[in-house]
């Protein structure tokens, strides 16, 4: 399952990542394996997404959600 | 004032950080530029208990010391190049204490730098509200550095954050917090040997960011490739494992440091306002109501002040016109350097008013959400949810809307954004539109409630932001992206904007450009009020001859008197002869010499124009006057008997001034963001290329 599948509400455990590049972001912003995902929110029109991740809120694009794959 | 100690600030974005700045320098900061960036380098002096003076350097907001922007690359290139005048003595890290995770991964950076470090502890109510405690003396022992709990936005704590700077340690004393040189080890320990760098951690980072480090030699650069190869370092698989580590570290830190009581209610106060205003439907209204009424305040409330302005420089040329004595040097200094600079300083009401409403924004965590409402149709045309406000801004004036792309952290969609702003309609445009809608377009209803006049300038403005738009999606696909494009951006929770912050920056934008920009907008003027005001020859010497000749000064009132000679001096100058000059390239736009002159005089501001207009058809010399010069205008006859402005013309017109780069203040703050005449080139280029192209389809279409 990844990110971007997840609806408003829902959670989900980080569990690796499918972009390099872009893990190496994601896990500097708090999106570490095993940590809690839970999505907050979408955005009016569909994309990006809302977050909440260690604590705080983060949004990104449904592609970049795409990169993260969970337990 | 020459510092005893330079500190840098440094912490992730949303920290507080520039806050803690402004309490810490007050009024004495200068802002400037990191050499080769459009960051603002925004530096000050402290005063320390003990009577020593500390340089504060703010450093750009940053995650981690690996960058995901140019701007963010500054960072580490301070702190790590022991020649850059600006590297600090100390480091004050400012932590988010209800964030103090994420936070606490650049502070594990950069203590491994082993720069001296001081822990700044911010926003611990916020923490506290939240359930979160924090031993303060634990994290300081367990880091081995000072930790100083402050409040940034309540001025509590910054005494006690001032001594620390002062007593802090000239070496740095922190604990090591994860063992770097298993990432690499022969990489490491060779680049130390080779570049003669101590620190391993500087190792590692040198060769993550060798590329781009302006301070290595290209052979050194070459050289840690090299090293690389060598020893198969991949650059992300080791920052991976570089930052699973630190957060094991801090997972382990925190554990013994921190104890979180588990909160019942979820639903937190910035949740409940995110609700409303990241609705679908009322998030857009919202948003949308917020820049309308921006957009009116930037309008109605700079009407005055301009208008103040506009006439103390008035007054003030004419006085000292009359106690300066008479000649060419005290009409260059009052009349060209004086008439510059007042066109300078009518912009500040404006600036001062559309940053105070920035910085509200920003402050309040709004202008994230905006980005995030917003991008899904921004990223489209190749712009950014942050471009939104500029362009809009734009309908007010180019000028500081140009200055707010700043916060747009994407290069490409930022050069975009500044790229296109211009065409939107300003309000500099205005008095040209209406001028020529009312020549050509009848004032009658039509459908009987739409004014064809009105709806003709609305026309204008909606076509001038679909043009803003068509423009940014050609350029999407000509511009190559120099970073690839993240959008993963923190929202930040919801707070009240700190009034001092946005008076400060309202005060400091406006000083910016009043410094940087006003050198070029100046020296436009006077080159501007030159080929106005002087001709080849003694052509003008002999027109003054003329009109003192009796058959002229008895029969005319002394006003027509001057207005004829004005205007005849004005055909005459150098401005008029380049009117004539340009007449065969613009004769295809439906335009003559006269209009020509016009073009020219107004190439530095566009409202220029009808006064230039008034001059020419010579009525009273006052843009206020639009009646007589419309008359005149209209009853303006070409050779043949036929009247010079045609529906055709004036529809042409109107399209030359929608996309002609005609202001020299936007060319200015366009150089000045961009830090290269490259791109006020290019915008002017491609500016008056459209414009020409546009106006011929128009004359020719309406002929």
């Amino acid at each position: 399952m990844r990110l971007s599948q997840l609806e408003v509400g829902e959670t989900g455990i980080v569990k690796e990542f499918t972009d390099l590049e872009m893990s190496v972001k994601l896990m500097e912003m708090g999106c570490l394996p095993g940590e809690e995902i839970r999505v907050s929110r979408i955005a009016p029109l569909g994309d990006p997404i809302a977050i909440h991740v260690s604590g705080y809120q983060l949004s990104l694009r449904k592609k970049e959600a795409s990169t993260i794959i969970l337990q | 004032m020459d510092a005893d100690i330079k500190v840098a600030l440094v912490g992730n974005p949303n920290t507080g950080k520039s806050t803690l700045f402004n309490v810490l320098t007050g009024l004495s900061q200068k802002i400037g530029n990191f050499p080769g960036v459009t960051v603002d380098k925004k530096t000050g002096i402290c005063e320390l208990p003990d009577g020593r003076h500390a340089q504060i350097i703010d450093l750009p907001g940053t995650y981690s010391l690996y960058p995901k922007s140019r701007d963010e690359s500054i960072v580490f290139s301070v702190l790590a190049d022991k020649a850059n005048p600006l590297r600090p003595d100390l480091v004050v890290v400012i932590l988010d204490a209800s964030n103090l995770k994420r936070n606490l991964l650049l502070y594990t950076q950069v203590a491994d730098l082993k720069i001296p470090v001081i822990i700044a502890l911010n926003m611990m109510d916020l923490a506290k509200k939240s359930g979160t405690s924090i031993n303060v003396d634990i994290l300081s022992e367990k880091l081995g550095v000072p930790v100083v709990p402050i409040s940034a936005r309540k001025n509590e704590g910054i005494g006690g954050l001032k001594e620390a700077v002062a007593f802090a340690n000239k070496i740095a004393l922190q604990e090591e917090t994860i063992d770097v040189e298993v990432i690499a080890p022969q990489l490491i320990a060779q680049i130390g040997d080779e570049l003669e760098v101590d620190n391993p951690y500087m190792a590692l980072q040198i060769a993550h960011q060798h590329e781009t480090l302006k301070f290595l030699t290209p052979q050194q650069s070459d050289r840690v490739e090299e090293l690389e190869q060598e020893h198969s370092f991949h650059s992300q698989k080791a920052q991976a494992s570089e930052t699973i580590a630190r957060y094991n570290f801090i997972n382990d830190l925190l554990y013994d440091a921190v104890t979180q009581k588990v909160t019942a209610h979820d639903e937190t106060i910035s949740n409940k306002i995110d609700k409303v205003l990241t609705h679908k439907t009322f998030g857009f209204i919202i948003f949308f109501a917020i820049l309308l009424f921006i957009f009116q305040s930037i309008f109605a409330w700079s009407a005055y002040p301009m208008k103040l302005i506009g006439d103390f420089f008035a007054w003030l040329q004419f006085s000292l016109h009359q106690v300066l004595p008479a000649g060419p040097l005290t009409n260059l200094a009052v009349d060209g350097v004086l008439g510059g600079l007042s066109g300078v300083m009518v912009f500040i009401p404006q600036i001062a008013i559309l940053f105070g409403f920035i910085s509200i924004l920003e402050d309040t965590g709004y202008m994230s959400r905006v980005t995030f409402m917003m991008d899904r149709i921004m990223r489209k045309v190749g712009l950014n949810g942050k471009s939104v406000v500029p362009l809009i801004g734009g309908f007010a004036c180019a000028v500081p809307s140009i200055m707010s792309t700043r916060n747009i952290e994407n290069w490409k969609d930022r050069m975009i954004t500044i790229m296109v702003t211009p065409l939107v309609t300003c309000s500099a445009r205005l008095p040209i539109y209406t001028l020529m809608i009312a020549l050509v377009v009848p004032n009658r209803n039509v459908w009987w409630i739409f004014n064809m006049q009105g709806l003709a300038l609305t026309a204008m403005y909606v076509f001038s932001l679909i043009s803003a738009v068509a423009v940014a999606y050609v350029m999407k696909f000509i511009l190559k992206a120099r970073e690839r494009g993240y959008f993963i951006m923190e929202l930040p929770v919801y707070r009240m904007p700190r009034w001092k912050n946005v008076g400060q920056d309202m005060y400091q934008r406006a000083k910016t450009f009043v410094v940087q920009a006003g050198k070029v907008i100046i020296a436009i003027s006077v080159i501007l009020w030159v080929l106005a005001s002087y001709g080849p020859g003694d052509r003008l010497a002999k027109i003054e001859q003329k009109y003192k000749q009796p058959q002229y000064a008895q029969h005319m009132k002394p006003d027509d008197l001057h207005r004829a000679m004005a205007s005849e001096k004005l055909e005459n100058s150098y401005a008029g002869a380049l009117g004539h000059a340009i007449e065969p390239v613009i004769r295809p736009l439906g335009f003559d010499w006269k209009i020509g002159i016009a073009l020219i005089t107004s190439f530095a501001a566009r409202e220029v124009f009808v006064g230039t207009m008034a001059t020419i058809y010579s009525v009273e010399g006052d843009a206020e006057k639009m009646e007589s010069v419309q008359q005149k205008m209209a009853a303006a006859k070409q050779p043949d008997g036929t009247p010079v402005f045609t529906v055709a013309v004036a529809f042409s017109l109107m399209m030359f001034y929608a996309f002609a780069m005609q202001c020299a203040s936007t060319m200015a703050v366009v150089y000045r963001e961009t830090k290269s005449w490259r791109w006020p080139a290019a915008q002017f280029a491609y500016m008056t290329g459209l414009a020409y192209i546009m106006s011929f389809i128009t004359f020719h279409l309406l002929r």
